[in-house]
């Protein structure tokens, strides 16, 4: 599919131009996050009142980590009072996949250092996510850092939310947290914008069926791994090709 | 019921790594910026990370849900055919994909 198709399809063929207009982009890109970042902190919340730890500790927990799998996690082990020693090693493991975000991340927007620590620091699945799924021309650093805000008040308000609907004995509602699964399909169709992309997704495809049979408990960090193995690999092969091509 | 100084020592623990994560492979990248290992991957990987993500959290979802996996596929499917026939529009496709997987969870 020609690029300009593919902009047509997304509804948006003209990049925001202007501050105002960027900023706007980028609260609107939280919207779809928010849609499951609120849900997953209100789960956060009310499990930190049903093991009975402070109310604080979610909204502590959300700034701190600003990673939600890892802080319903983290919580659990907060109760249970287990060493310091485990708990560096779950954050450790369960936020490794970070590391590969900076490959694709466009970070280098971001001019100002400070609005940079920012960007680092709230570098979550959701901004990533809908980041890598636009095309370049949109990208700016008003709208990267206009969602990575909007996405942790989502965060910290769903917690906080949470804490509020436990103390009034109110029940959440049952399968919200599907809205993550949906956002992150929705993206990735987005992402596949030319058959030049099938060795990627039959890749990733390999990987997590891989990682689901040997280690369902950690499947996203091994996944990422084997992904990334592979697409080593991959390259390895294609600079191999080019080389005797070019020498033939 | 753990003491304020535990709790707050996880709380120190946990930025600093995850920081840490986040920011390093940035500094790495600085002196490889240019290498077309660094261009391919970055066109090569949010496909598959974003496919990644997607299996882990459908997982989650149903995990923490036992027996909604029927729900999960027709609502999946909801979400797709809704994002390709509707323009591509994310907030309506994930509005009416979890819409669909709330209500049959919740009414069934």
């Amino acid at each position: 599919m020609p690029e300009s198709a593919q902009l047509t399809a997304c509804g948006a063929i003209v990049a925001p131009v202007g501050r105002r207009a960027k900023v706007l982009a980028g609260i609107t890109d939280s919207f779809s996050a928010g849609l499951g970042i609120f849900p997953f902190g209100i789960a956060l919340g009310l499990l930190v009142m049903q093991l009975g730890l402070p109310w604080w500790v979610a909204p502590a927990l959300s700034l701190s980590a600003f990673a939600g799998s890892l802080e319903l996690l983290l919580v659990g082990m907060i109760a249970t009072v287990e060493p310091l020693a485990a708990v560096a090693i779950t954050v450790f493991v369960v936020n490794f996949r970070h590391v590969f975000y900076a490959f694709s991340f466009p970070r280098h927007l971001v001019r100002n250092r400070f609005a940079r620590l920012y960007a680092t620091y709230a570098m979550i699945d959701e901004v990533y996510a809908v980041n890598a799924a636009l095309p370049k021309s949109h990208q700016s650093a008003a709208r990267i850092l206009a969602m990575q805000v909007a996405c942790e008040i989502y965060w910290v308000g769903g917690g906080l939310v949470g804490v509020l609907i436990a103390s009034l004995l109110l029940g959440p509602i049952k399968g919200l947290e599907f809205a993550l699964c949906t956002l992150f399909t929705v993206l990735a169709l987005d992402a596949f914008r030319s058959r030049r992309q099938i060795p990627s997704v039959m890749l990733a495809g390999a990987s997590i069926a891989i990682a689901l049979v040997v280690a369902p408990g950690v499947a996203l960090f091994v996944a990422m791994l084997i992904f990334v193995g592979l697409l080593l690999v991959r390259y390895a092969i294609d600079r191999h090709h080019t080389g005797r091509s070019e020498s033939a | 019921m753990p003491e304020t100084t535990y709790i707050l020592a996880v709380l120190a623990i946990t930025f600093s790594i995850t920081f840490a994560l986040r920011a390093a492979p940035f500094a790495v990248l600085g002196t490889l910026q240019e290498s077309t290992l660094v261009e391919e991957l970055s066109r090569w990987m949010p496909v598959g990370v974003l496919g990644i993500l997607a299996v882990t959290a459908f997982r989650g979802s149903v995990v923490g849900l036992p027996g909604t996996a029927i729900y999960a596929v027709p609502a999946l499917a909801v979400t797709i055919a809704v994002h390709l026939l509707c323009g591509r529009r994310t907030l309506l496709s994930v509005t009416l994909g979890t819409a669909t997987f709330v209500s049959l969870v919740n009414l069934l």
